[in-house]
């Protein structure tokens, strides 16, 4: 099996590679057909792996691949753990990956619009993105089939060098550079806690090999960390939470989410891969990997549930005020993988993972079918300009309306299930703040419908509200551009109830995630579960499906009946609460607070230390002013050196007198 | 033992090489460049040989050479590599190849003479890590400050006579201390030999020397090693001459020069006076860190792309010694912890590393100069769209400069950052905080210069880097990929040498002591 792992992780690095430096000489077509092939390779091995696993029993398979370094006793290795946990996340991936790089035929075919003529970082840009995107999908399996802390590290950091790079893909527009940037450096913040938990898993563990720190962390379950003087923190809560930071970047969560919905600046097909189906996912997915450190700290469990629901809830509750059709899923994803984070913290990380599978679908063909509607809107993102495009693009309504059914958690579409299960978990657990948790998230399942159903009708229903010019060339986009919408709308209808058994309440996960007894809320809901039907029947009598449905109504109340009649009324209703509207439309003042405390405190640190520290003080006072401080006393003995005879003779006479004085008194 | 002279070698090829090439002359134009060209590869040549013959598992010195020199005053001519400088000299050979090749058809005025600077400059610089007669080492240490003397003077830029006056001065003053700290010890040990050549002989690192003495000496050779570092608050003079400095000058400035003083703590001042450096770490830590994040602010705030670089590049240097003196910090906690050879191994690795980045870093500024005359960021802006070959070069090492798994800048940053935690978590917090400002300060660079729309005409007129200018970047972004990919290699030739000296330094060489240096004396 170690060549099937290999060949799942360097086909796609290999199909980048050629891409990318020999995009020129390859042209268009080569560069999609290599890295679709490199990518379609990944994705029929990865569901052969699932395959064996299902069917044939599959052993998880855990070796190293090459020796990264020996340090200080600690080996650093480049390493493969596949178990269920892995095998699922691979084939997610690469499926959605593969999705994309077809979608991304038809939506970057244009791609010449958008640089300026004479501009030469435009020239063989379509080949350079199938480049990213394809080294994107390395980085990605890289991050999910590493058994150990350093490879992830590696992965973790290398799924942000491409979301960089693709974010600012466009590099000649100003909002797109400064998106990437700002995408970096707040991953950076998180990365910062990422790296001292791993240094302080090596400390501890001496070791970063995931199977011998789970192994050895009940005994380290009670060690303290000295911080201050006598003052010290649990370690495994120390450890949880700083790598719990890292995942808050990469997963956007409050309040490191401000670069996700800025992300939204590159092209869409990434929009749909790396953030809303995958890479924002890898901090779910990590948690997941680590939970037997996690179990073993409740203060961590609750740190990260509270941080999940408050990202689920405020963050739905902005996409209402969104005008910006990606942008209004971009703050649907962040509130989803809030409700992926609270599932981590009820210690239902099946139903985390559960949900991030099913949410990578649903999302994916959200973004995809919206960058359809955008390639037939000529770029316009502005659904205020769009409305009844259900005549005239078919394929991408039904779909969009199926991701959108999914999302809101319709009974029997995969998100009802995972969503579900999320909720009742939270509603299950013990843990400190799961009662906060529980409230929030069962409110944001009808901000989800509401916004989501807003979405829906303002662009695919009432009036036609873009250009004339726009209007008489709207048509259904290319084949290569809805057979993938219609590819992922299928598992976002059917994979729940597929798969809702062994994942949630089987033993599909049994090897990779640990569970103590006392937070086993999963466990607890298995004991009431009687298959897929009783579960959706008896999601019909539960608060969120009302919840859901009445935020369903609203939407089409307001924004479909009303807006139809009169597209100004949410105009209206917004100025009914103005401050509620300012407070959502400036996102809770996320981005000006940091632009001016951080950003610009930053700065001003700088220039403080450098004109004060550097300029005055070490250069002016001590370099040069030593300097200054020999040359004058240097011009002040140099006067003594005359060059007249009778100066000097005076000086040697008084000189004599004053010796024979000493002497003559001591 | 005398076998063939390697080192000898690599210290006098290119020498004999400079004045070859001196002697060649400007009036056929390319004779000199070309000579000098093949003097740097053969040295790099035969330097690899100090690489394949080396025995990666003793610690002793190899290839060891020892002839008398001086007799009256015991001065040998004394050489040796170790796994700590044997590196360091190949480093210095393959970067000295790609300053002579950048400085093609940049230099016209009098081009023999700056190829020749470079190729003594590389004889002496080796001569410095090989050197183990302390006289030999004082001479090569000083001797190399004349050529990179001359090459800011004579090919720097406008201002250039306050940027050589203050490098020579700052420089001087820390080794004519160190030179009183040499004698010194020849008069307690009667010979100048750092390491003995046998065992049993005396030599500087088999002195036990009382704490007094010990403190003394280690603050001479901090005044030397850490003006050379440089670290904080003694750093001045590196943006200044940087920024004066050519292309070719920054490059061996920032990628060797610097170097050589966190190689001089490592040679002197840890196992000649290590109960002092355990009762003083706390002092070399204290501006490590500050190198880290008040040189990360201030680097932040540049509008010099060269002083960006040379800022970065103490920010960077304070990884180097930060490892290097969190040793006895991890010695006194539980031995369970790690040993404190990942910090020192750490703080090497960072060494060659940000001899490549910093090197490519420096060459990268040098393209855009020699087209448009200024290092001003404002005056770029959306270089890709003109130079898009280039601008994925400096890309690429500019997310080495911040450190990106996978490039040489993370191997180093992240084994520091891995063993300041063991020695306190308080060092380590301090320490990654270079992940957020190395980033902040590196990319923002980058948006405004590379990205974006084109800002001027001039900008929209570049020309993209030409072959010789691609092959000296994408040599050293290799080197940079391998590095970080595989860093084995590099840290295995280390390990035995490092071990042994960790071993050294935990014992106190206090006259009579018997215990761990640490428990002696701190204050």
């Amino acid at each position: 099996m170690a060549n099937i792992y290999l060949t799942i992780v360097l086909a796609p690095l290999i199909g980048a590679i050629v891409a990318g430096f020999f995009g020129a000489r390859i042209g268009r077509a080569g560069a999609h057909w290599m890295t679709i092939l490199g990518v379609g390779i990944s994705t029929l091995l990865s569901l052969y792996v699932v395959k064996r696993f299902v069917f044939d029993g599959q052993e998880v398979f855990n070796e190293p691949v090459y020796t990264w370094m020996v340090a200080d006793g600690i080996s650093f290795q480049i390493g493969f753990l596949v178990d269920k946990l892995t095998a699922l996340m691979i084939a997610v991936v690469s499926f959605v990956s593969l999705m994309v790089h077809i979608y991304t035929i038809g939506y970057m075919a244009d791609d010449e619009h958008n640089w300026p003529k004479e501009s030469l970082a435009g020239r063989n840009g379509y080949q350079r993105f199938f480049s990213y995107i394809s080294l994107f999908t390395f980085s990605m399996l890289m991050l999910v089939m590493s058994n150990n802390f350093l490879q992830l590290f590696f992965g973790w950091e290398a799924v942000g060098l491409v979301s960089y790079l693709l974010i600012g893909f466009w590099s000649v527009r100003e909002s797109a550079i400064f998106a990437n940037l700002k995408a970096f450096l707040v991953n950076r913040v998180g990365d910062f806690g990422f790296i001292l938990g791993i240094a302080a898993v090596a400390m501890y563990f001496q070791s970063l090999d995931y199977l011998t720190v789970f192994g050895k962390a009940p005994e380290l379950a009670d060690t303290e960390l000295q911080i201050f003087g006598d003052s010290s923190w649990n370690l495994m809560t120390t450890i949880c939470v700083l790598l719990f930071i890292g995942a808050m970047g990469k997963s956007a969560q409050v309040p490191l989410h401000v670069w996700l919905p800025d992300s939204m600046e590159g092209p869409t097909p990434i929009s749909a891969l790396i953030h809303a189906a995958t890479m924002v996912t890898a901090g779910i997915f990590m948690v997941a990997r680590m939970s037997p450190l996690y179990e073993l700290s409740e203060t961590a469990l609750s740190f990260v549930m509270v941080i999940g629901a408050t990202t689920a809830f405020f963050m739905g509750l902005i996409g209402l005020a969104q005008n910006d059709i990606k942008r209004v899923v971009a703050y649907s994803t962040l509130s989803q993988l809030g409700y992926m984070t609270a599932a981590l913290g009820a210690s239902a990380y099946a139903a985390g993972i559960f949900h991030l599978m099913t949410h990578a679908f649903f999302k994916a063909l959200l973004f995809l079918a919206a960058g359809s509607v955008i390639i037939a809107m000529h770029h316009d993102q502005d659904i205020r300009n769009m409305g009844g495009i259900r005549k005239y693009m078919p394929y991408t309504w039904i779909t969009f309306l199926i991701g959108t059914l999914a999302l809101i958690g319709f009974p029997g579409f995969s998100g009802f299930f995972s969503k579900d299960a999320i909720i009742e978990a939270v509603h299950a657990s013990q843990v400190a703040g799961s009662g906060y948790a529980w409230v929030l998230l069962t409110i944001g399942v009808f901000i989800t419908a509401l916004y989501s159903f807003r979405l829906y009708f303002i662009v695919f229903h009432g009036k036609e509200r873009m250009d004339e010019h726009t209007r008489h060339h709207l048509h259904e986009t290319p084949a290569v551009v809805w057979v993938p919408l219609v590819l992922l709308a299928i598992p976002s209808v059917v994979i729940g109830w597929i798969t809702i058994e062994p994942v949630l309440f089987g033993d599909w996960f049994k090897d990779a995630i640990q569970v103590a007894p006392e937070h086993d809320v999963l466990a607890h809901l298995g004991e009431h579960y009687h298959g897929q039907w009783a579960f959706v029947l008896h999601g019909l009598t539960g608060a969120p499906f009302w919840l859901a449905l009445a935020g369903f109504g609203v939407a089409a109340l307001v924004f479909w009946h009303w807006f139809t009649k009169d597209p100004r009324i949410e105009e209206k209703l917004r100025n009914k609460v103005a401050w509620l509207y300012q407070v959502l439309d400036r996102k809770y003042g996320f981005d000006e607070f940091y632009q001016r405390f951080f950003a610009a405190g930053s700065r001003g640190i700088g220039r403080a230390l450098w004109a004060g520290g550097d300029r005055a003080v070490i250069d002016g006072v001590l370099v040069d002013g030593s300097a200054r401080t020999v040359g004058r006393f240097a011009q002040l003995v140099r006067k003594l050196q005359t060059g007249r005879l009778y100066n000097y003779a005076i000086a040697m006479i008084l000189g004599l007198v004053v010796l024979q004085a000493i002497f003559v008194i001591f | 033992m005398q076998s063939f002279p390697l080192l000898s070698l690599t210290i006098w090829l290119p020498i004999i090489g400079g004045i070859a090439v001196l002697g060649s002359g400007d009036k056929a134009p390319g004779v000199s460049k070309w000579l000098a060209l093949a003097f740097a590869v053969i040295t790099f040549l035969v330097s690899l040989g100090l690489w394949t013959g080396f025995d990666a598992g003793t610690a002793a010195m190899q290839f060891v050479e020892r002839s008398p020199w001086i007799e009256t005053f015991d001065v040998y001519y004394y050489l040796g590599v170790d796994g700590i400088s044997m590196p360091l000299i190949i480093l210095t050979t393959f970067v000295t190849i790609f300053v002579i090749i950048a400085g093609w058809e940049v230099i016209q005025y009098k081009p023999s003479h700056y190829m020749a600077a470079f190729l003594i400059m590389e004889g002496l610089m080796v001569g410095v890590f090989s050197a183990l007669d302390a006289i030999l080492f004082y001479v090569f240490w000083e001797a190399m400050l004349i050529p990179m003397f001359i090459v800011i003077g004579v090919w720097g830029g406008p201002n250039r006579v306050y940027a050589t006056i203050k490098f020579f001065l700052f420089t001087f003053f820390g080794s004519v201390f160190m030179l009183v700290a040499l004698i010194y010890m020849y008069f307690q040990a009667g010979t100048f030999e750092i390491v003995a050549s046998q065992p049993g002989l005396p030599s500087f690192h088999g002195l036990r020397l009382g704490k007094t003495e010990q403190i003394l000496i280690f603050i001479a050779f901090l005044l030397a090693f850490a003006v050379k570092v440089p670290m904080w608050p003694v750093h001045t003079w590196l943006p200044d001459a940087h920024v004066e400095a050519p292309t070719g000058g920054s490059v061996i400035l920032a990628a060797i020069m610097l170097k050589i003083g966190g190689y001089g703590f490592l040679r002197f001042s840890l196992p000649i006076a290590p109960d002092a450096s355990a009762a003083l770490d706390w002092l070399i830590i204290v501006m490590s860190l500050i190198a880290v994040v008040y040189i990360g602010f201030v680097a932040l705030v540049q509008q010099d792309m060269k002083k960006l670089i040379a800022y970065s590049s103490i920010a960077h240097m304070g990884f180097v010694t930060l490892g290097f003196f969190i040793v006895f910090t991890i010695l006194t906690k539980d031995t369970a912890t790690g040993s404190g050879v990942l910090g020192i191994s750490g703080g090497m690795v960072q060494m060659v590393s940000h001899g490549f980045i910093s090197g490519a870093l420096f060459l990268c500024v040098g393209v855009l100069y020699d087209r448009l005359h200024s290092r001003e960021i404002s005056a770029y802006g959306g270089v890709v769209n003109t130079m898009p070959l280039f601008g994925a070069f400096m890309v690429f090492f500019a997310m080495a400069n911040a450190g990106l798994p996978g490039t040489s800048g993370f191997v180093g940053e992240f084994m520091v950052i891995l063993a300041s935690f063991q020695a306190d978590f308080w060092y380590a917090f301090l320490a990654a905080t270079t992940l957020i400002l190395g980033a902040a300060y590196t990319l923002w660079m980058v948006k405004r210069v590379i990205f974006g729309p084109v800002a001027n005409d001039k900008v929209a007129a570049l020309k993209d880097a030409n072959g010789r200018e691609l092959f000296v970047l994408g040599s050293l972004a290799a080197a940079v990929l391998v590095l970080g990919i595989w860093p084995a290699p590099l840290v295995e030739v280390m390990d035995v040498t490092i071990q042994n000296l960790v071993q050294q330094i935990a014992v106190s060489k206090l006259p009579g002591a018997v215990g761990p240096t640490v428990a002696a004396v701190r204050f």
